[in-house]
C-alpha cells in the first residue's frame, strides 16, 4: 500500500493548494514535500525486508481492453523514487524569495508533476507507465508555458510536441505487444518473460528508443532542449533537468533492454555511438555559449550521454554506474540551475560576459557554487567522479576508441565550466555598481544541502549500488 | 419504442405551448420532459423487443446510444436557454426542430429495417437543414442551409437508389432479411445487391463527413449558429455512425470484405484531409469542423473492426468526443458573443480574464486531443487497439501519427488563451453555461480514470 500512499500524498496536495491563497501555498507545498520525503525515508528503511517487488498493487482496471495496474518498487525505482521525492522540497524552498505570480496554480502544478514522476517509477504495467509518463509532460507545459521567459509560446509549444511525438511512437509499440501477447497484458513481468519475435524487435526497439531519446534527450533529437531550459522557468528547469530527464534513461533500463533485448542488442552499437557523438558535440557547443544556462543545457546533454552510453555498453559496470549519475547528476543540475538563477536575478545579467567579483560581495555563495561546480566536473570525492568513472570503464569494455571521444566530457566539462565561474565570480567586478547581497536563508538550505550530499554520494555512494545491484544483475541474464 | 414516441410528443407539445402563449416554459418543459425520457429509455435496457413488424428494433445497443443522444440534447437544451434568451419570438420554433432532430436520430439508433432508416435519416436532416440556415439575416448562415440542403439531398438520393437496388436483389428492406440472404446465395450475390451496397455506404460517409465527401462539412459549420453547430458536431455525428456501425455489422456483415479495402482508404484520407486541413484554420468553428472530420477518421477504424463487435469503442469514444465538443462550445458561445468574431483570435488573453473558462476549455482541448487523464485518450487506445487486432497495421500507424499532428492545432488554442494580451471584450458567464460545461469536464476526466462500466457496456 505504501506505493499507493506515495501516489496520494502529491496528488491530493496539488488539488488541496488550488484552494490556497499567497504564501500559504508555498508553505502547504513544502509541507507536503516534505511528508513526502518522510514517507520515501520510510520506504527505504523497510525496503530490504520487502523482496525484489516490494510493495505491490495489483488490480483490474478495465476487462475488455485489458488494463491492468500494477505498482510495485524494486531497487531501480526506489533510488528514482529518492531522488524525486529529495529534490522536490529543496525545489520548493527555491522559490521562497522570488516573486511568483499565481502560486496556488504553480504549486499545485509542480506537486501534480511530482505525482506523475512518482507514477512513472512505480509503474510495472506498460499502459499505466504510459499514462503517467504524458501526465507528467502536462503541468510541465504549463509550468514553463505560464511563467516562462521570452518567446514561450513558440519554445514550449516545440517541447510539447516533439515529446508528445515520441510518446505516441511508444504507445504505437506498446499496442503491438499488447496485441502480439498471449493474455494481452502489458505486464511488465510477462512482457519480459515472453519477447516479441525478433523480427519485430528492430523496428520495435526504434520506437521505444526515439520516445526515450527524445526525452534524455539523446543527439539529434536534443533540439527541443536548450531552448526549453533557458526559457522555462528556473523551477521549471530543475523539474525538466533534474528528475524529467532521468525518466528517459531509467525507461531504458525499465522497458527498452528487457523488452527487446534483441533489438538492443541489435542496434546497441548505433545507440552508443549517438551517445558518444552527443557528448563530444554538446561539450563542444557549451564551450561556445555565452549565455549561461545556455551552457548548463549543454552541459547537461553531454552528461546524460554519458549516461545512455554506459547504458548501452550492456554491462554491469554501466548500469550501477547511470544509476549512481542519474542521481548525482540530478542533485547537480539542481545546483547548477539555481546558481545560475541566484546570479540571474540579483544582477539581471544571463551572459558568461561582463560579470566578475562575485565572489568579494558574496564568498558563501561563491563557494557552494564551486563545490556543485567540482561535483558537475567529476572531481574524486565528489558524487560525480564515482558515476562518470563507472560510466567511462563500461564504454571502455565496449570499445576502446569511443570510451577516448566520451572521457572528453571530463575535460571539455572542466574547461567550459571553470571558465564560466572564474569569468563569473573571480577576479574584479566590470561592473562598479553591481550590487550582490550573499545567501538568503533559504537559498542557504538548499545549496547546503546539495554541498553536503555531494560529498557525501562522493565518499560513500554504496547504498544506492547495493539498492540496485540485484536488478541489473538480473538485467544482464 | 417510449422514448421514440415521447420524444415525438415533446416537440409537437414545444408547438402546442407557443399557441397557449407561455414561451418562458418550452425549455424547462423540454429539459424536464427529456430527462423523463431518459429515465424511460433506461428501463428498455435488456428488453430486445421489436415493433411494427420489425421496422424498429430495441435492443441494448438501441438504447445505449439513445441514452447518449438523449444526454447530448439535454445539455444543448440548458445552453439554449440563454442562446436564445434574446430571440424569444421564434424560440418555439428552434426548440421543435431541435427535438425533431433528436427524434430522427432515435430513429436511426433503433431501425432494423432500411426504410426506417431513410426515415430517421431525413427526419434529421431535413430538420438540421432549416436550423443551418436559422439566422435568416445572417448571408453565411444562409449560405449553410442551402449548401447543406443541396448536398444532403444529393446523399439522400443516393441512399435512396441503393436501398431501391438492395430491394431488387434481396427482395427485402429488413437488415435480418438482407443478411440472410447475402448467406444463403454467397456464391452469386446479384451485382445489383453490391451497386446498392456501396451507394448506401456513400450515403453514409457523407453523413459521417468522412473524406472525400467532407466538403460541405466546414461551411456548414462555420455558417451555422454557434448552438447548431454543437449539436451537429455531437450528436448527428453520433447519430450518423452508430447508423453506420448498425449497417456494417448486421446487415453488410457477410459481403464486408468487399469495402473493406474502400472504407480503409477513407479512413486514412479521412485521418490525413482532417488533420492537415485543420493546422490552416483561424476560424474556430472551422477548426471543429475539421476536428470533426479527423474524428470521424478514428472512428472510421471502428466501422473498419466492426465485424468484432466493437460497439462498445463506438459508444465509448462518441460519449468521450461530445463531452470535450460540448465543453469547448460551452466556453465558445459567450466569449463568440463578447467579441462579435468566431476567431480563434477571440479567445486571446481569456485566461486573464476568466480563468476558469480558460482552464475548462484547456481541459477539453486536452481531451480532443487524446491525451491522459481524459476519457478521449482511453477511447483512442481502445480504437488503436481494436485495429492493430483486425491488422491494420499501417492505417493504425497513420492514425497515430495523426494524433500527433492533432496536438498542434488543439494547442494553438490554449496559445491563444494563455500567450496573448487580452482583448476588451467583457466575457459574460452565465450559470447555464458553466453548469454544462463543468458537467461535461468532470464526466470526461471520470470515464477517463473509471472507463469499465461505459467500455463493456454491451
Amino acid at each position: 500500500m505504501l506505493s499507493l500512499t506515495l501516489l496520494s500524498i502529491p496528488l491530493i496536495a496539488s488539488i488541496l493548494l488550488l484552494f490556497s491563497r499567497g504564501n500559504l501555498s508555498r508553505n502547504l507545498a513544502l509541507v507536503f514535500t516534505i511528508a513526502q520525503l518522510i514517507f520515501t525515508a520510510y520506504a527505504y528503511t523497510v525496503f530490504k525486508n520487502e523482496g525484489s517487488q516490494a510493495f505491490e498493487f495489483l488490480a483490474s482496471w478495465s476487462v475488455k481492453p485489458v488494463l491492468n495496474i500494477h505498482f510495485a518498487m524494486d531497487g531501480m525505482s526506489l533510488v528514482m523514487i529518492m531522488l524525486t521525492n529529495l529534490l522536490l522540497p529543496l525545489i520548493v524552498l527555491s522559490g521562497y524569495n522570488r516573486e511568483i505570480e499565481r502560486p496556488h496554480i504553480f504549486y499545485s502544478l509542480m506537486l501534480f508533476m511530482q505525482f506523475a514522476l512518482n507514477g512513472v517509477f512505480i509503474s510495472f504495467d506498460g499502459f499505466i507507465y504510459y499514462i503517467f509518463w504524458e501526465l507528467a509532460l502536462i503541468p510541465i507545459y504549463f509550468i514553463a508555458f505560464n511563467w516562462g521567459g521570452e518567446n514561450r509560446a513558440k519554445v514550449t509549444l516545440k517541447f510539447f510536441i516533439y515529446t508528445l511525438a515520441g510518446s505516441l511512437l511508444m504507445l504505437f509499440a506498446f499496442l503491438f505487444l499488447y496485441n502480439g501477447s498471449p493474455a494481452h497484458s502489458l505486464d511488465w513481468v510477462s512482457l519480459t518473460n515472453n519477447p516479441a519475435c525478433s523480427c519485430n524487435q528492430t523496428w520495435l526497439f526504434w520506437l521505444f528508443f526515439i520516445a526515450f531519446a527524445i526525452k534524455i534527450p539523446i543527439i539529434p533529437f536534443h533540439t527541443w532542449q536548450p531552448d526549453t531550459y533557458t526559457t522555462a522557468p528556473t523551477q521549471g528547469t530543475m523539474l525538466l533537468s533534474g528528475i524529467m530527464l532521468k525518466m528517459g534513461t531509467y525507461s531504458l533500463l525499465r522497458w527498452l533492454i528487457p523488452i527487446v533485448p534483441a533489438g538492443v542488442a541489435e542496434w546497441q552499437y548505433v545507440a552508443i555511438t549517438l551517445s558518444v557523438i552527443g557528448i563530444v558535440y554538446a561539450s563542444v557547443i557549451a564551450i561556445m555559449q555565452k549565455d549561461l544556462k545556455r551552457l548548463l543545457a549543454y552541459s547537461s546533454i553531454a552528461h546524460v550521454g554519458l549516461i545512455s552510453a554506459g547504458i548501452f555498453a550492456l554491462n554491469l559496470t554501466g548500469f550501477q554506474g547511470s544509476m549512481v549519475q542519474m542521481f548525482a547528476h540530478g542533485i547537480n543540475v539542481v545546483g547548477l540551475f539555481y546558481c545560475a538563477d541566484i546570479i540571474m536575478n540579483r544582477t539581471k545579467h544571463g551572459e558568461i560576459e561582463g560579470l566578475g567579483g562575485i565572489r568579494l560581495l558574496a564568498p558563501q555563495f561563491a563557494t557552494w557554487f564551486m563545490i556543485i561546480i567540482l561535483g558537475s566536473v567529476a572531481l574524486p570525492l565528489t558524487n560525480g567522479f564515482v558515476g562518470e568513472f563507472m560510466l567511462l570503464f563500461s564504454v571502455y569494455q565496449y570499445n576502446t576508441w569511443l570510451s577516448v571521444f566520451a572521457g572528453l566530457t571530463i575535460i571539455l566539462g572542466a574547461v567550459y565550466m571553470l571558465r564560466m565561474y572564474q569569468k563569473m565570480v573571480l577576479g574584479s567586478a566590470l561592473k562598479e555598481s553591481l550590487v550582490f547581497p550573499d545567501l538568503y536563508w533559504n537559498e542557504k538550505i538548499v545549496l547546503v544541502t546539495i554541498g553536503i550530499l555531494i560529498f557525501v554520494m562522493g565518499v560513500f555512494p554504496a547504498p544506492i549500488m547495493e539498492l540496485t545491484e540485484p536488478v541489473l544483475k538480473n538485467l544482464i541474464k | 419504442m417510449n422514448t421514440l414516441i415521447y420524444t415525438s410528443i415533446l416537440g409537437f407539445l414545444c408547438m402546442v405551448l407557443e399557441i397557449f402563449n407561455v414561451r418562458k416554459l418550452i425549455v424547462p418543459v423540454l429539459v424536464l420532459g427529456l430527462a423523463v425520457i431518459f429515465g424511460l429509455n433506461l428501463a428498455d435496457w435488456n428488453s430486445n423487443q421489436s415493433f411494427f413488424n420489425n421496422m424498429v428494433r430495441i435492443d441494448n445497443f438501441s438504447v445505449a446510444f439513445s441514452g447518449l443522444a438523449i444526454f447530448v440534447t439535454l445539455l444543448v437544451f440548458i445552453l439554449a436557454t440563454d442562446y436564445y434568451a434574446a430571440d424569444q419570438n421564434h424560440i418555439s420554433d428552434y426548440m421543435a426542430i431541435l427535438t425533431f432532430i433528436l427524434v430522427g436520430a432515435l430513429m436511426m439508433f433503433n431501425y432494423a429495417n432500411l426504410t426506417m432508416l431513410f426515415l430517421g435519416i431525413e427526419t434529421l436532416s431535413i430538420a438540421l437543414y432549416v436550423m443551418a440556415g436559422s439566422k435568416r439575416f445572417d448571408i453565411r448562415s444562409n449560405e449553410a442551409g442551402f449548401k447543406y440542403f443541396l448536398m444532403g439531398s444529393f446523399a439522400s438520393g443516393f441512399l435512396l437508389f441503393g436501398i431501391a437496388l438492395i430491394y431488387g436483389a434481396s427482395g427485402s428492406f429488413d437488415l435480418g432479411k438482407i443478411a440472410d440472404y447475402t448467406i444463403q446465395n454467397q456464391q452469386n450475390i446479384s451485382p445489383l445487391f453490391y451497386t446498392g451496397m456501396f451507394l448506401v455506404v456513400f450515403a453514409m460517409l457523407f453523413k459521417v463527413s468522412a473524406a472525400p465527401f467532407h466538403f460541405w462539412a466546414p461551411d456548414v459549420y462555420h455558417g451555422s449558429p454557434a448552438l447548431v453547430t454543437a449539436y451537429m458536431s455531437t450528436l448527428v455525428k453520433i447519430a450518423a455512425f452508430a447508423a453506420f456501425y448498425k449497417l456494417m455489422s448486421t446487415t453488410f456483415f457477410y459481403t464486408f470484405e468487399k469495402v473493406a479495402p474502400m472504407l480503409n482508404v477513407v479512413a486514412i484520407i479521412t485521418l490525413a484531409v482532417g488533420n492537415l486541413m485543420a493546422l490552416a484554420q483561424t476560424n474556430f468553428k472551422r477548426l471543429l469542423a475539421y476536428s470533426g472530420i479527423s474524428h470521424a477518421g478514428y472512428l472510421m477504424l471502428i466501422i473498419l473492426t466492426a465485424k468484432n463487435q466493437t460497439a462498445g469503442a463506438l459508444f465509448y469514444y462518441s460519449l468521450a468526443y461530445s463531452l470535450s465538443t460540448l465543453a469547448a462550445f460551452a466556453v465558445a458561445i459567450p466569449v463568440f458573443s463578447a467579441t462579435k468574431s468566431e476567431d480563434i483570435n477571440s479567445f486571446n488573453g481569456l485566461a486573464k480574464k476568466n480563468p476558469m473558462q480558460a482552464a475548462a476549455l484547456s481541459m477539453a482541448m486536452i481531451g480532443l486531443a487524446g491525451i491522459p487523464p481524459f476519457a478521449g485518450f482511453l477511447g483512442k487506445y481502445y480504437i488503436f487497439t481494436e485495429a492493430l487486432q483486425s491488422d491494420y497495421f499501417y492505417t493504425t500507424l497513420i492514425a497515430i501519427v495523426a494524433s500527433m499532428i492533432g496536438v498542434y492545432y488543439y494547442f494553438k488554442v490554449i496559445l491563444a488563451m494563455y500567450g496573448q494580451a487580452a482583448n476588451e471584450a467583457k466575457v459574460e458567464q452565465s450559470f447555464n453555461y458553466n453548469l454544462v460545461l463543468w458537467i461535461c469536464i468532470v464526466l470526461s476526466i471520470l470515464f477517463g480514470i473509471l472507463p469499465g462500466p461505459i467500455l463493456n457496456i454491451f
